[in-house]
């Protein structure tokens, strides 16, 4: 199996504080790899360098074998890497359809002089990122809500909404954070079926970043687990369930290892 | 030489009034991330306080200075209560509108209770020294003096007293602040008093150096001084006195040699030069912060 | 297309019914002189106000130099139907004269746009001013356009058609902008710029297109400007003019195109009413201001728009016919 993203020594320092250390790992095509760690391990940070939200201190990235480090990162989403947050940052004040359109439009070629002048092409560009959001929408039961301010959606929805947004993109690689956040165990064993089913329907390779132990286990081919910025272990989930350092890792905090 | 020399005193003198004004706006952005745009016309009041209080009735002039200063300490703390408090949630522009609205409506009232410019009455003697061949006067002593003084003094209140510790704590986390039982709100008042103080003492002391005030001193002097405090890096206030004295001898320098038209063109272009190379000013640091 | 025009076609006629109105209004002696200066100050004013509102309310930034772009408009434009051609066809020149005068300002709009890409917020807001003040001074101390005393003489071109006209392109690019991919980018930024980024939005160009064309707009309202006062100086154009505008955004509405309509026919009005006041005016002006940010600071009409400015097409999503289910809770 090829590597579709790899990291090389990747390392981030935030002034004295270094978030991320020396950290080389690879995801492959087609697999969902769960990344674990206990709070302020690094993981988000790991997700903004990959998104290129800002550059690493050293080491490198490769995503399809071409290197991303200091990308921009609406080029690097353009490339195939999209991501939720692990806080829902939707475009509140604007409608859910246009939320989906803004990612959409990535893929459009609009010339801004066409845009103001409203040109035919310009016309057809609008067209299809309508009809394109929309079908997307209605494939994820949120059609019917296109036209409400996406602030105003309920919060699984939002959640919902914030993960078609980043499909719109037509991502190769879906990086995932904390998707479960703030819900119950049987609603996270819900969208455990639920990213199966978009893993399969998108044919995507998924990083998720969890704190529910169970959807972690459960979803996930391999597991990567950080801590204090540095890969601690690795493996399938049963390898790293009964892993000494990761439990101890997690000992005293919230999460046990079911 | 000499010509430098007596330059190097003219860029003392407009240097310290402007760093007083300065200091003004980095202790409020310090404290609430916003920019005063009202603190130039504070500084304009001072100015006006001073020659309405001289015009009602004959006092010293350090009588004059301690009265001035607290008049403008007192607006500065209404503004604060009534037009800033309320936006404290508020998105960061909103705030910024209301400053400079209140600015331009203490300036335009100003400017409607006094269209034309006035001169203001002579507050000292004004005695002139020779020290090996230089001219300095009473009045430039006076002016760099007080204004060390008062800068003196602030630096051992943020350094040294308690207060100054609450001040430097909300300029870093406000809302943990509240959580420590620190009265934040009070303390912001204190800080808007004391800045609006030394602006006031900057007017009076402008008042007295160029002594023909207007109105529109607040944009034309006033935001200078805010320029320097940028230059230097808003919030800190090394930098905002260390900008002050960068501008005020660009402005002596230009002044020197070329038409005075064009002194504002340098200031501003200054700015946008120093913003450009260092967005946060020369002594100012990024927020550095994980998204 | 043909598509569209069916669908458009009560507000076309009324838009170049409109036109016609204009240019034949002043001949029929139905409206004065001092009506119609309102008039085109309306105009004028609205150009102003929707450009503006391009980049404080789409984008969210804070904008104080708009008046800077004006005078650079309101100059470029002079310049050519004073100095350079001074006797050509006025039909020919004056559009050429109010283009010309709106790429200068556009040009200026790309440095700004650049430095907006590291700075946002504050930071922003004080490059505006510093480029605002350079404008009014750099003038200031150009003989060539007169220096402070400003240029005279300028031939009176702006007619009620004419304002009117550019009025109406101005409005119909900005919202084609608006409801493009552009616009929304634009919009993306002001809620989330990192989210936006992450979502394949290229800020830098959405930043550059929203100030370009907004000094663009600012340039040929200065045009406009220039030619129906005959007089211009660098004051015409400082903080006091900018902050004019600011009301206008701020009181018709942040984000929205009928708000800029509004707060622009409301505030020329307001101005107009109040001019026994003389300098007291300037009292009301950012009192109201202030008043605005707090109590009401997106305006009348913030965020919002009349339905039939927006293009024709509207999603028709196919579980909306399915079923009536809007509000699932959770995922599936």
């Amino acid at each position: 199996m090829s590597a579709l993203l790899e990291t090389r020594q990747l390392t981030r320092q935030f002034g004295g504080l270094r978030a991320i250390g020396d950290l080389s790992l690879s995801v492959h095509r087609g697999e969902i790899l769960g990344v674990i760690g206990p709070n302020g391990a690094g993981k988000t940070t790991l997700f903004n360098l990959l998104t290129g939200i800002y550059p690493p201190s050293s080491g490198e990235i490769f995503f399809e074998g071409r290197p991303i480090a200091g990308l921009r990162p609406s080029e690097i989403a353009r490339r195939g890497v999209a991501r939720t947050f692990q806080n829902i940052r939707l475009f509140r004040q604007l409608t859910v359809i246009e939320n989906v359109r803004i990612a959409y439009d990535s893929r459009l070629s609009c010339s801004p002089l066409g845009a103001l002048l409203r040109t035919p092409h310009a016309g057809f560009c609008e067209r299809e990122s309508v009809e394109a959001s929309v079908e997307l929408l209605d494939l994820f039961e949120l059609g019917s809500l296109a036209e409400k301010r996406a602030g105003d959606l309920s919060y699984g929805a939002q959640r919902r909404l914030e993960i078609v947004r980043a499909l719109a993109l037509n991502p190769k690689l879906l990086l995932l954070d904390e998707p479960a956040a703030g819900m119950n165990p049987s609603e996270a064993m819900q969208l455990t079926d639920f990213l199966r089913w978009v893993h399969g329907k998108f044919s995507l390779t998924i990083v998720l970043i969890e704190h529910h132990m169970q959807m972690v286990m459960a979803l996930s081919d391999r597991i990567e687990v950080l801590d204090f910025g540095v890969r601690i272990a690795g493996g399938k989930p049963d390898e790293v369930k009964g892993n000494s350092r990761v439990i101890e890792a997690y000992l005293g905090t919230e999460g046990e290892l079911p | 030489m000499k010509y430098l020399a007596q330059q190097a005193i003219n860029a003392l003198q407009l240097g310290s009034i402007y760093a007083l004004i300065a200091l003004g706006y980095s202790m409020v952005y310090g404290v609430l991330t916003m920019i005063n745009f009202a603190h130039g016309d504070v500084f304009m009041l001072g100015a006006f306080f001073c020659l309405l209080l001289v015009a009602l009735v004959p006092v010293p002039f350090w009588l004059a200075l301690i009265v001035v200063m607290a008049a403008t300490a007192l607006l500065g703390t209404l503004i604060e209560r009534f037009a800033y408090r309320p936006l404290r949630k508020a998105p960061r522009v909103s705030a910024i509108i209301t400053a400079l609205g209140c600015g331009l409506v203490i300036q335009n009232t100003t400017l409607g209770i006094s269209p034309y410019a006035r001169p203001m009455p002579r507050l000292l003697e004004n005695a002139t020294y020779q020290l090996g061949g230089i001219t300095i006067t009473m009045l430039q002593i006076v002016i760099i003096g007080v204004s060390l003084g008062l800068m003196l003094a602030l630096d051992f209140l943020i350094r040294k007293t308690s207060f100054g510790m609450a001040m430097r704590a909300i300029a870093s986390d406000r809302a943990m602040v509240s959580l420590l039982g620190i009265p934040a709100n009070e303390i912001i008042a204190i800080t808007f008093a004391i800045g609006a103080a030394l602006g006031g003492a900057a007017g009076l002391l402008y008042g007295m150096a160029y002594p023909v005030i207007s109105a529109s001193m607040g944009i034309t002097v006033g935001w200078k001084a805010f320029v320097a405090a940028v230059i230097g890096g808003i919030g800190n206030m090394r930098g905002a006195v260390l900008g002050a004295f960068i501008l005020g001898s660009v402005e002596v320098m230009t002044v020197a040699v070329l038409p005075s038209t064009y002194r504002d063109l340098i200031s501003y272009s200054l700015l946008l030069l120093i913003l450009v190379f260092k967005p946060h000013g020369l002594l100012g640091k990024p927020a550095l912060h994980k998204a | 297309m043909m598509d569209g025009i069916k669908k458009h076609f009560i507000p076309l006629t009324l838009l170049l019914l409109g036109l016609v109105v204009s240019a034949v209004l002043p001949s029929t002696g139905l409206v004065n002189d001092y009506l119609q200066f309102v008039l085109i100050s309306v105009a004028i004013n609205a150009i102003l106000c929707v450009s503006l509102n391009l980049v404080n309310g789409w984008m969210g930034e804070f904008s104080v130099g708009h008046a800077g772009f004006m005078a650079l408009g309101a100059y470029a434009s002079a310049i050519l139907t004073v100095k350079l051609f001074p006797t050509a066809p006025t039909v020919l020149l004056f559009p050429a004269a109010v283009l010309i005068g709106g790429c200068a300002a556009g040009l200026a709009g790309i440095p700004v746009g650049i430095l907006s890409f590291k700075t946002r917020g504050d930071y922003l807001a004080i490059i505006t001013l510093a480029f605002l003040m350079i404008v009014k001074s750099g003038l200031e101390n150009i003989p060539y356009t007169g220096g402070p005393r400003g240029m005279l003489g300028i031939p009176r071109l702006t007619t009620l058609a004419w304002a009117y006209f550019w009025c109406a392109v101005a409005f119909w690019v900005i919202r084609n902008l608006v409801y493009s991919k552009y616009g929304r980018g634009i919009a993306a930024i002001r809620e989330d710029e990192i989210a936006a980024e992450a979502m394949g939005v290229n800020t830098r160009t959405a930043k550059l297109v929203a100030f370009v064309t907004s000094s663009f707009f600012a340039g040929v309202a200065g045009a406009l400007f220039a030619h129906q006062l005959q007089f211009i100086n660098p004051s015409s154009f400082d903080i006091l003019k900018s902050t004019e505008i600011l009301v206008m955004v701020y009181l018709g509405g942040v984000a929205s195109l009928g708000g800029s309509l509004l707060g622009a026919g409301a505030v020329t009005i307001l101005t107009q009413c109040l001019q026994p006041l003389g300098t007291w005016r300037m009292v009301v002006l950012p009192a109201i201001l202030v008043v605005l940010m707090l109590y009401r600071p997106s305006g009348i009409m913030g965020y919002r728009d009349w339905a039939w400015l927006k293009p024709f097409f509207s999603p028709t999503p196919r579980s909306k016919k399915k079923k009536e289910s809007n509000t699932t809770e959770g995922p599936q």
